[in-house]
């Protein structure tokens, strides 16, 4: 907990809990996180964007990392095994975004994250 | 109105093209960044940009984005050459899309772009003719600091 009354996470706790590996290191482990949206369709994310978010998705093309930033997400992690592109990654890099992979399913990753104690966006 | 227009851009666009799609709107929230406007109206317009970018990019051929900066807003226009759109009306609803399958699998076709823009600007035209192309006014007020 961070903020009185408000529920987070740290990305080093994310990494944790969902077996993740990390291809984008652009902001410290301590970093907190509180709401996450969970989508493939990127028109949906950017309908509720909310600032320090973290992006879900089994989308793996730039336009994912371009919607995070647009939607001023800290935190893209990627399910079912799929990775972006070094290019893509290195865009991320850039957009000063982090970056994760997970094997997990979208279901049971968000399932996690709800345990967690964070909450939806979208 | 006596709006001085402080900086100006156009930026082409290339229907089709995934890998440059988007390009535009990072190098317009780039500029904005420099220029001490706040996030929340930033993140207003890379937001409408954007989809407005990604429209050329999946149902026209071509298009132009000209980035306008005043004293008191950000105006985006978009005209492309392309197929128009027959019932504007009808493409405004939310979930309304004609989008491919193939484009539904890049994360595009929700139906929620131009609702998007609408919800973003603080005041948006369109107008299209059929087999001729859309053209499209964002505005965006902004507080200078
Ligand atoms: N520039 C354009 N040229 C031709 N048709 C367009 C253009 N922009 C929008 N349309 C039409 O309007 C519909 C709705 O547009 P909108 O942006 O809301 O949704 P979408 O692009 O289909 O999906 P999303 O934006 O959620 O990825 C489109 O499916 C398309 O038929
Ligand atoms: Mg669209």
């Amino acid at each position: 907990m961070s903020r009185w009354g408000k529920r987070t996470l740290k990305l080093s706790r994310i990494k944790e809990l969902l077996g993740c590996e990390e291809l984008s290191s652009s902001h410290s482990g301590d970093t907190e996180i509180e709401s996450v949206m969970p989508s493939d369709m990127m028109s949906d994310v950017l309908a509720f964007a909310q600032p320090e978010a973290l992006l879900i998705t089994g989308l793996v093309n730039s336009q994912s990392v371009r919607t995070a930033d647009f939607a001023d997400a800290i935190l893209i992690v990627y399910v079912r095994g799929k990775k972006p592109s070094e290019q893509t990654i290195e865009l991320a890099k850039e957009l000063n975004i982090s970056v994760m992979a997970t094997g997990m399913g979208m279901f049971e990753a968000c399932g996690i994250l709800y345990e967690g104690g964070l909450k939806g966006i979208c | 109105m006596n709006e001085e227009a402080l900086y100006k851009k156009k930026f082409p666009v290339t229907g089709g093209d995934f890998d440059k799609a988007g390009e535009v709107s990072t190098q317009i929230k780039a500029i904005l960044k420099t220029t001490g406007i706040d996030n929340d109206i930033i993140r207003k317009v890379a937001i409408a940009s954007f989809e407005a970018e990604m429209n050329v990019v999946i149902h026209a051929e071509e298009g132009k984005i000209e980035f306008i900066l005043t004293t008191s807003s950000v105006i985006i226009n978009v005209a492309d050459k392309g197929p128009g759109i027959k019932d504007i009306d009808l493409a405004m609803q939310e979930g309304y899309s004609t989008a491919s399958d193939d484009m539904r699998e890049m994360g595009f076709g929700a139906g929620m772009g131009l609702p998007n823009i609408k919800k973003s600007a603080d005041d948006f035209e369109i107008k299209s003719k059929v087999g001729k192309g859309t053209w499209v006014r964002i505005t965006i007020h902004h507080e200078q600091k």
